[in-house]
């Protein structure tokens, strides 16, 4: 009995190697404008971001409000080697991870021992401070100037292949953690955590070991972002509103606590903001696209305000009313 | 020796205003039990509106908080009316939804006014904002210093609004006991749907005062939502005194910091007080002053 469930936690359904084959045939089938490729390299930081946001807040009931401290941190561990000692950035992809847990876990001993609303509110300080910190303090990080580095490869399709190897890695994670007996914790944390500590699990292990898992995956896509774009300043990858709010906003649009839910709420978001920013391909009026980011709001409001599941978690819902729908119009 | 005298007087007189931001929110945050993450950003459409009228047709920017904050006040009625109330019945997996809820507001009005206005900076220059008095060694901002008065006057007015009118007990009594209070016949509805407007209008209204001394791009919003929470959790959450006290605290701290220590750390010090409050002192100074 034991066993086969753990045969099943590997088991990827159906759907899920459909994805992931059109995943990595997409740019070989299509001749994509290097445009194009830069949103689908976008979407997929997204979806690492916005899963590992929804480990910690989804599953784990931790809504942390300062995703941006890791990704930041993930990014400055790429860059400032290169900055000092000229080591190249992409050992990043090894050290951008392992330096957000590292900083996940110091923040931790601050932040877990507050609940709720103090827990969200001392996560975005902490981001905050990070942010002022990386812009003040020339010597390590060249302040607000940033750090500039020369990009690997011209083409953005090996980016592409990174950034999806980094994806199925953040999914995959998140999917065997949930279906262990620690994701069992997890929830059990989210819905009471005074029930689970009473019942003898360590609320304080778990809570760190989703912290683990959710900062490693957003120090790595930091660290990606500084080798994919080059370039690294305080204002954009300790961002509040651009980094730590979007992931927010991409979990819940998703649906919180269920696994597919960011990734969806990845592409939604910029599947609308695309739409917006090109007039709806030029159809409607130029001042359209000046909303681009204001209809993402408002689409996160209505989410919230109408299927509070996000749209994986209240597909049912959604589903039905489309067929009730239909059937009206018969 | 005057330099501390200075930086003393001008975090004094900034308080006032940001005991006026921490007030707004800890009345929120008593009654609908939420921290309003678009706090911040209701003051920003207040300077907005105060820079458009001031452009546009010349009114002077104390004089617009006669149209500014009627404004806003129905701003924030209908937010709360429409888009957080409805929440409060809502099951949802996670229970910070309204929180999220303000959230999502939040990025909305920073996005449109971002799509009307542009990011540019932007400042109103009237003929005061650069006068000052001298009092001995020290300087007095005007706008400042008539910011400071009107705040007082605000709070004052607020004070009496909470402990001596029928509408004030019952905001107070829905602070304290939801259940109770719609037992002994106050509309619990009506008066959470109030306090977010008037919450609403007294950030306005020191987004307004702010206006001469400072200067306005969209994202001004939410440097100051930030500013509001740390004052609101110095002062112990849902206690008017205290968001007074954590406005003092905040405002001498900032311009001492930025005097003594260097201009760019300003906004990270109520920062760093605010983690320190959080892990060493849950309940702010509440705990210390016991109002």
């Amino acid at each position: 009995m034991y066993r086969n469930e753990k045969i099943k936690l590997f088991v990827i359904n159906r759907i899920e190697w459909i994805i992931l084959a059109s995943a990595i045939a997409t740019p070989f089938i299509f001749n994509f404008s290097p445009y194009f490729q830069g949103l689908l390299i976008f979407v997929l930081l997204w979806v690492i971001m916005g899963t590992s946001w929804n480990l910690l807040a989804g599953f784990t009931g931790q809504v942390s409000f300062g995703h941006a401290a890791y990704f930041g941190i993930g990014a400055y561990a790429a860059a400032l080697p290169y900055l000092h000692w000229g080591i190249s950035p992409w050992w990043g992809l090894l050290t951008g991870g392992i330096t957000a847990v590292i900083l996940g876990y110091v923040l931790g001993i601050m932040v877990f021992r507050l609940r709720g609303p103090y827990f969200a509110l001392g996560t975005l300080a902490s981001a905050e401070i990070l942010r002022i910190i990386f812009g003040e303090e020339k010597w390590l990080s060249n302040g607000h100037n940033g750090i500039l580095y020369m990009t690997t490869w011209v083409s953005k399709y090996p980016y592409y292949f990174v950034a999806l190897i980094l994806t199925i890695g953040t999914i995959l994670s998140v999917k065997i953690v949930m279906k262990s007996k620690a994701g069992y914790y997890f929830l059990s944390i989210r819905e009471d955590e005074d029930a689970a500590e009473a019942i003898g699990i360590d609320t304080k292990k778990y809570k760190n070991i989703a912290t683990i898992i959710s900062t490693f995956w957003a120090g790595m896509a930091g660290a990606f972002y500084m080798i994919y774009m080059g370039f690294v300043d305080p204002e954009t990858v300790f961002a509040l509103h651009n980094i730590s709010i979007i992931t927010i906003l991409v979990g819940i649009i998703g649906g919180v606590g269920t696994i597919w839910g960011p990734a969806v709420g990845a592409v939604i978001m910029v599947l609308v903001q695309e739409l917006f920013r090109s007039s709806f391909f030029g159809l409607a009026p130029d001042w359209v696209s000046r909303f681009h980011a204001m209809a993402f709001g408002l689409l996160v409001i209505f989410v919230i305000l109408y299927v509070a599941g996000g749209v994986v978690g209240d597909w049912d819902l959604i589903a039905k009313k489309f067929r009730l729908k239909k059937s009206a119009e018969q | 020796m005057d330099l501390v005298f200075q930086t003393l007087v001008y975090g004094l007189l900034i308080s006032g205003l940001y005991a006026m931001i921490g007030i707004g929110m800890t009345l929120i945050m008593g009654v609908l039990g939420i921290i309003n993450l678009a706090h911040g950003q209701l003051m920003m459409v207040a300077m907005y509106i105060t820079w458009v009228l001031w452009q546009y047709t010349g009114i002077d920017p104390y004089l617009s908080i006669f149209i500014t904050i009627p404004f806003i006040f129905f701003l924030g009625q209908g937010i709360s009316q429409y888009l957080l109330y409805p929440l409060i019945k809502k099951e949802s997996i996670l229970p910070e939804n309204q929180v999220l809820m303000t959230v999502g507001i939040g990025v909305v009005l920073v996005e449109l006014i971002r799509a009307i206005f542009s990011s540019d900076y932007r400042s109103v220059r009237t003929s005061y904002t650069d006068a000052s008095i001298h009092l001995g060694p020290i300087f007095l901002n005007v706008p400042l210093a008539i910011a400071f008065l009107i705040s007082i006057f605000f709070t004052i007015g607020l004070f009496i609004l909470l402990t001596k009118t029928d509408l004030g007990r019952s905001i107070r009594a829905t602070a304290q006991d939801r259940s109770a209070a719609t037992l002994m016949g106050i509309s619990v509805k009506k008066i959470t749907i109030l306090t977010y407007g008037i919450g609403s209008a007294l950030v306005g209204a020191a987004g307004v005062l702010l206006l001469p001394v400072y200067y306005l791009f969209p994202d001004v919003g939410p440097i100051f939502t930030v500013k509001a929470f740390v004052i609101t959790l110095l002062g112990g959450l849902g206690s008017p005194i205290g968001a007074i006290i954590g406005g003092l605290v905040l405002g001498v701290s900032e311009t001492v910091g930025a005097t003594y220590l260097s201009m760019g750390y300003r906004d990270a010090i109520g920062l760093v007080i605010f983690l320190l409050v959080l892990v060493f002192l849950p309940g702010g100074l509440k705990r210390i002053t016991k109002i």
